[in-house]
């Protein structure tokens, strides 16, 4: 009785049925009701083998574990700090996380996170409850120094980056600016102020066209026109 | 039967057509747009005839006051509004109870439909302001709520899909518009997941006989059939180019430095 409804990339909305029997797997935003897997979520379908899931389209930003992300320290607390996410959800950073140094008893935790800085750290725990633990004690996370901060949304973070990181990667070479992606859309950047503007034009670019054809040929254009 | 209620036409059906040209099971002309305002999350701006609604979802974001959050699921808030020129006599702005009863009953419609629990301590705002009134504005609201739910990326079992039947001199009739909601002797609001076929809201006002009710809950549940194809088709509109997108490079799921 295995049937399959839709076909790889094809638009689902909520409801929509994906697949029928049992051989089937619902993964990501996809579920299981008796024999039969339905869309949750507006998105891309995708079937890879047996399973069947749905790229959304839109939405929040919803923490995962060993996701890697920018943040925003929005308090100093006595045994730690406590990060904005750009989710529903505010993260915790713990004392023995945040860095890798020693840090004494009573020790002024500013020194580390200040009010505001924005840092470069993973996710290490999530409970069922969406209570977020991070870490930033191992490279490559970090405390982001100076720079600006470009927001774009969740579901784009994938296009932005692309295989093997080669969407950033080409921009980071021709712009010579430092990049850090989240995967809950916050991005970082740092280089010289002209460069930054460059980089915030075509980072906002991918954001808009990110489902148009020739995306990365125009973006490398781009680049070339200002070098 | 009494006499006729003051400013009421002559007949609601002439020639076996309705006033505006209808006949008894046909729908007034819906159009739906999905994702019309850029700062919400998800957004839809619908029209059932001459009645008119704009719908927006934010959300989920942190819960506030603090109070109403729910520590397994989310809490969803939902506000109905008629501006103050969606009427013919200026309708007075802030919350009244009729007000008040409608953001309940539509709460209550689209919660079904919604994986709350995916969301614990966030709240989901709905926002449904009726820029123009003229019968069906709860029908209305509910799917446009749905459709500017499912366009803000939340989880959801279904889209639920509403629609009101009502009774004009004797005969069922779908869809009433405003001198047959005014003159009608009753009318039957529905909302349903047409997935499933579960009914999520059921009101009535008026009388009518058991046979005249399953009459109207099948003529409704049909339409809600059509609806829900119009507003699927809406959320697909929306992202219509996407499907020919090339698989160029959809990166790595994770982030990077």
């Amino acid at each position: 009785m295995e049937k399959l409804y839709v076909s790889d990339r094809e638009i689902v909305v909520p409801g929509d049925i994906l697949a029928e029997g049992i051989e089937y797997l619902p993964s990501g935003k996809a579920y299981r009701e008796g024999e039969k897997i339905f869309a949750s979520v507006m998105g891309m379908a995708s079937v890879k083998g047996r399973v069947v899931k749905v790229i959304p389209l839109a939405g929040r930003y919803m923490p995962k574990k060993m996701d890697a992300l920018v943040g925003k320290v929005i308090a100093v607390l006595p045994g730690g700090w406590s990060i904005e996410i750009n989710s529903p959800y505010a993260a915790d950073l713990p004392l023995a996380e945040g860095t890798s140094e020693y840090i004494p008893r009573g020790a002024d935790l500013t020194r580390f996170f200040d009010l505001g800085d924005y840092i470069f750290a993973e996710v290490t725990l999530i409970t069922e409850t969406k209570f977020v633990k991070l870490s930033a004690s191992r490279r490559p996370y970090r405390r982001l120094r100076g720079g600006i901060l470009i927001e774009i949304s969740p579901v784009k973070v994938p296009r932005l980056i692309g295989k093997q990181g080669s969407m950033v990667g080409m921009i980071k070479d021709a712009t010579g600016c430092e990049i850090v992606v989240g995967q809950n859309g916050w991005v970082w950047a740092k280089g010289t102020p002209e460069k930054e503007a460059l980089v915030e034009k075509i980072i906002k670019t991918i954001e808009v066209e990110s489902h148009k054809k020739g995306l990365t040929d125009k973006i490398k254009k781009m680049l070339e026109e200002n070098k | 039967m009494g006499g006729k209620k003051a400013g009421s036409p002559d007949k609601l059906i002439v020639n076996g057509k309705r006033l505006d040209g209808r006949k008894l099971d046909e729908l007034r002309p819906i159009t739906i747009k999905a994702g019309v305002i850029p700062n919400a999350d998800g957004s839809c701006a619908l029209t059932m005839g001459e009645t008119r609604v704009v719908a927006a979802v934010y959300g989920p974001r942190e819960c506030f006051p603090k109070h109403f959050q729910l520590q397994d699921r989310a809490y969803m808030e939902c506000i109905y509004t008629m501006v103050a020129f969606s009427t013919t006599d200026r309708a007075r702005p802030g919350p009244s109870r009729r007000s008040t009863e409608i953001s309940k009953v539509i709460k209550d419609a689209l919660l079904p439909a919604v994986f709350m629990e995916k969301y614990p301590r966030t709240k989901i705002d709905v926002y449904i302001e009726v820029t123009n009134a003229n019968a069906g504005t709860r029908t209305a609201a509910i799917n446009a709520a749905a459709v500017a739910l499912a366009d803000a990326g939340i989880e959801m079992r279904d889209i639920v899909t509403a629609i009101a039947s009502g009774k004009i001199e004797g005969q069922v009739a779908l869809d009433l518009f405003e001198p047959e909601d005014n003159f009608g002797e009753a009318d039957m609001p529905l909302a349903m997941m047409p997935k499933t076929k579960e009914i999520t809201l059921l009101q009535l006002d008026g009388e009518i006989t058991r046979e005249e009710a399953e009459q109207m809950i099948e003529m409704s549940m049909k339409a809600c059939e059509e609806i829900y194809e119009l507003q699927k088709k809406a959320l697909k509109d929306k992202y219509a180019s996407e499907k020919s997108a090339e698989v160029e490079g959809e990166g790595d799921e994770n982030g990077s430095v």
